[in-house]
């Protein structure tokens, strides 16, 4: 068990140093992802299941998505297929595969080992976090929701704003681009308007 | 972008304190601490990644130097 512990520990400081040095944001969010599957295992070796799934579901799942997305879309334009094709050439998934890899063997092998999946003292059941936290802690959870709620519109309020501006650009294009040539189009061979009488 | 991300990786270092910490004594406080970690992350990750949108939309740029002036 100590030896999936300091494996699962060592691929996590791996890839975060991978992620820190790397120079590409796409590369460095998928070494992201592989250090925090990495601490999920961690967390699983040494008996908190509820947080590893808590991590792989939160943390991999939702919030790493959030930052692949907001990359993905800051690169709108003509030429981002060719530079999504360039960032994602099959050479570059090698080092986070085998990482993964590494990770995938070892949850495996946790799995199919039973249940006793612990280092040291002991299992933290998900009843008891659960009972500790609407327990002694619910003034807590109270200020979490809190939290989030003015993280919600605070992002809201910071992104709502982008939209009026756009679509004023957006109106601006189309009247230059399209408005102009039909308001009075020009007769072929003559030298005035269609609608003059 | 890798502010952002490096600051995911300190909340993170963090919350592996405390859950290792809970896991040595056999308590589940550090548990908890570590779901009020992963809260004020996602909390703070929608604000950082609104404002990432806002510094591109307006500078078109993702370098956090463009920031230098301020208004008035």
């Amino acid at each position: 068990m100590e030896v999936a512990f300091y494996i699962a520990a060592a691929v996590a400081i791996i890839s975060t140093i991978l992620m820190l040095t790397g120079l590409n944001v796409v590369h460095a969010l998928l070494y992201l992802i592989v250090s925090l599957l990495a601490i999920a295992v961690v967390f699983y070796a040494i008996g908190a299941p509820f947080v590893a799934a808590l991590e792989v579901i939160i943390y991999a799942g939702a919030i790493m998505v959030l930052f692949v997305f907001v990359v993905m879309m800051l690169n709108l334009g003509e030429h981002a297929i060719s530079m999504e094709k360039a960032w994602l050439t099959p050479g570059i998934w090698i080092g986070p595969t085998i990482l993964a890899g590494l990770l995938l063997v070892e949850v495996a092998y946790l799995v199919a080992r039973g249940g006793g999946a612990h280092m040291g003292a002991g299992i933290v059941a998900p009843k008891q976090v659960g009972i500790v936290l609407f327990g002694p802690y619910v003034i807590g959870v109270e200020l979490a929701s809190m939290l989030l709620l003015a993280g919600l519109v605070g992002a809201y309020h910071l992104g709502v704003r982008t939209t009026p501006r756009s679509e004023v650009r957006n109106a601006r294009d189309t009247h230059t681009r399209w408005a102009a040539p039909r308001r009075d189009p020009v007769l072929p061979g003559t030298d005035r308007p269609a609608r003059t009488p | 972008m890798f502010m952002l991300m490096s600051l995911e990786v300190m909340l993170n270092a963090a919350g592996l304190a405390f859950v290792l910490a809970g896991a040595r004594w056999q308590q589940a406080d550090g548990q908890i601490a570590f779901l009020f970690i992963l809260a004020m992350a996602a909390a703070e990750v929608s604000i950082g990644l609104a404002l990432v949108l806002q510094l591109y939309h307006h500078f078109n740029s993702l370098d956090a130097d463009v920031l230098s002036g301020m208004k008035g």
